[in-house]
């Protein structure tokens, strides 16, 4: 296609999307709310990813030491679980942090805190907070304790407790909960896009449906089939650059009013995420609008093209 | 120029046209008439290949069109200019844009457009209409519109298929004077009918449809049905 004919077809497109009025205003709208649909998903995905992380920093392994166990001992273990792939970090509490924590969490409790004051010495033996990098990794780090050829005997001995078997329950239903909604999160996704999809294509179908007879006295005056398409095309792609702006538009109230609300409830900022990932945004509903607008004009057209 | 073969076209049992053999040599002006449902339209469908046959062959020229791709379909319709009852105009487009259209489809340089489309407005008497859509125009002013969109690409050949259908008797007269002063400069016509004031005022030649058969034939035409 020659220059002249680029801009005939593009000119050709500007001047039918304008001139179609109630048709381009009706596509507009549904191609707005396919694009509301997928963005609203980017930001479910992220608004269900922070609230999972948030999750899985909650969820730890503690092991425990014997009162009076030596710190360099301990700091031995640190430093050497802290080369596991699996950890993403490790706080050591010492036995005199592990007293004045607990007399901060019982500060209400007289009892308690009146049988610690006879026994005359810390009881609390120091501890080690290990995060994973994931829930699913817990088990092979309290397997690190088990095995004779990691840990010296020595050492071993120092161990008071490890309340993974504890929390194990709570862990492997965390894990499995964390991975169902990832899933589910992808399916529905999936299923609304697929669905908001059906939709804009048929709305693109209906409306060349009606200009299925233009198509044919287009045909009849002998333009060839780019330079029928060609404007539909165009006229796909002026629809969902404006769907875009408009989607771009809705959702800065909208992400003010879940930034202001809902931020507690899921775990961060909407609005702060809007902004900071604007640019991406703008460009996944740029591409989307168009690529859906374009292709669906493409087939849209092409049926009536035969003969 | 235009020869039919043996040819039929069936829609499932019903048979539209059966066993035509025609030929349309180049210049002539050729008037097929015949009752509603003779297969007047069909035969000009049969010529612009939006129908296929169900049997024979149709030639332009010698190019045997129920064998063409559809890109050597779109240069067959480059050659052939149509003009129909209902006027199948572009909507969205004026009547200036209408016409520019047509030449467009055929990679018209800009300068040609914007010279040959004023004057083939001012040949069917549409001057000063050129913003215009086309439900702003009378049905004789979207006849003479269609016509001008027709010649405006100087087709070999142009087929109008009930031209006068939608006109009263003023627009009817218009329109047939046109279609003779394009036929005297040298462009084949190709006329379907069943008005006999029109066939008496182009005194042609007369193909008649009964039953999608071909039952007459006549040099100096007459309307005889």
């Amino acid at each position: 296609m020659n220059f002249i004919k680029f801009k005939r077809v593009v000119v050709s497109g500007c001047r039918n999307f304008k001139r179609s009025g109630f048709t381009s205003v009706a596509s507009i709208l549904i191609m707005t709310i396919t694009l509301f649909v997928i963005t609203s998903l980017i930001f479910i995905q992220a608004a269900l990813n922070a609230s999972l992380n948030e999750i899985k920093d909650k969820v730890d392994v503690t092991v425990y030491f014997v009162p009076n166990a030596s710190e360099d001992s301990i700091l031995n273990i640190k430093e050497s679980l802290e080369k596991l792939p699996e950890v993403k970090d490790i706080e050591f509490v010492s036995e005199d942090q592990a007293l004045i924590d607990f007399k901060e969490k019982h500060a209400n409790d007289y009892l308690t805190l009146q049988a610690l004051e006879e026994l005359g010495e810390n009881p609390l033996g120091a501890s080690l907070n290990i995060r994973a990098k994931d829930p699913s990794q817990y088990e092979s780090i309290s397997k690190y304790f088990e095995s004779e050829n990691t840990i010296s005997r020595g050492e071993l001995m120092i161990i008071d407790k490890i309340d993974y078997s504890q929390n194990k329950m709570v862990i492997d239903r965390l894990t499995s909960i964390i991975n169902g909604a990832k899933q589910l999160g992808f399916a529905v996704s999936l299923i609304l896009v697929l669905i908001s999809l059906i939709i804009t294509f048929s709305t693109v179908k209906l409306i060349i449906y009606i200009s299925r007879e233009e198509i044919g006295v287009m045909k009849l005056v002998g333009a060839g089939g780019g330079y029928i398409r060609g404007p539909f095309i165009v006229s796909g792609i002026i629809v969902g650059i404006m769907a875009s702006i408009a989607t771009i538009i809705i959702f800065i109230p909208v992400s003010i009013w879940l930034g202001n609300q809902m931020t507690e409830f899921i775990g961060i900022n909407l609005f702060t995420y809007y902004k900071s990932n604007f640019l991406q945004l703008l460009i996944i509903m740029l591409g989307s609008g168009t690529i859906i607008g374009g292709i669906s004009s493409f087939f849209a057209v092409h049926k009536y093209l035969k003969k | 120029m235009i020869y039919f073969n043996n040819v039929t076209k069936k829609y499932s049992d019903n048979v539209c046209l059966e066993d035509i053999n025609i030929t349309i040599s180049q210049g002539e002006f050729v008037s097929i008439v015949g009752h509603s449902g003779a297969g007047k339209t069909t035969l000009t469908k049969l010529i612009l290949a939006e129908e296929d046959p169900s049997q024979g062959s149709i030639f332009f020229d010698s190019m045997d069109i129920t064998k063409l791709s559809s890109k050597e379909l779109t240069k067959l319709r480059r050659k052939i200019g149509t003009v129909f009852q209902d006027f199948r105009l572009l909507p969205n487009k004026t009547v200036y844009e209408n016409i520019a259209f047509a030449m467009e489809a055929v990679d018209k340089e800009e300068d040609e457009i914007k010279e040959d489309v004023p004057r083939v407005l001012e040949l069917v008497g549409l001057k000063g209409k050129e913003n215009n859509f086309p439900h702003q125009l009378s049905g004789g002013e979207k006849q003479r519109l269609a016509i001008a969109r027709a010649i405006i690409t100087q087709p070999d050949i142009i087929i109008a298929d009930e031209p006068t259908g939608n006109l009263d008797p003023i627009n009817t007269n218009d329109v047939v004077n046109l279609l003779k002063k394009i036929n005297e400069l040298g462009t084949t016509v190709i006329l379907t009918t069943h008005n006999r004031t029109v066939i008496d005022q182009v005194k042609k030649r007369v193909i008649t449809l009964e039953n999608g058969r071909v039952v007459r034939d006549d040099k100096d035409g007459k309307y005889m049905l």
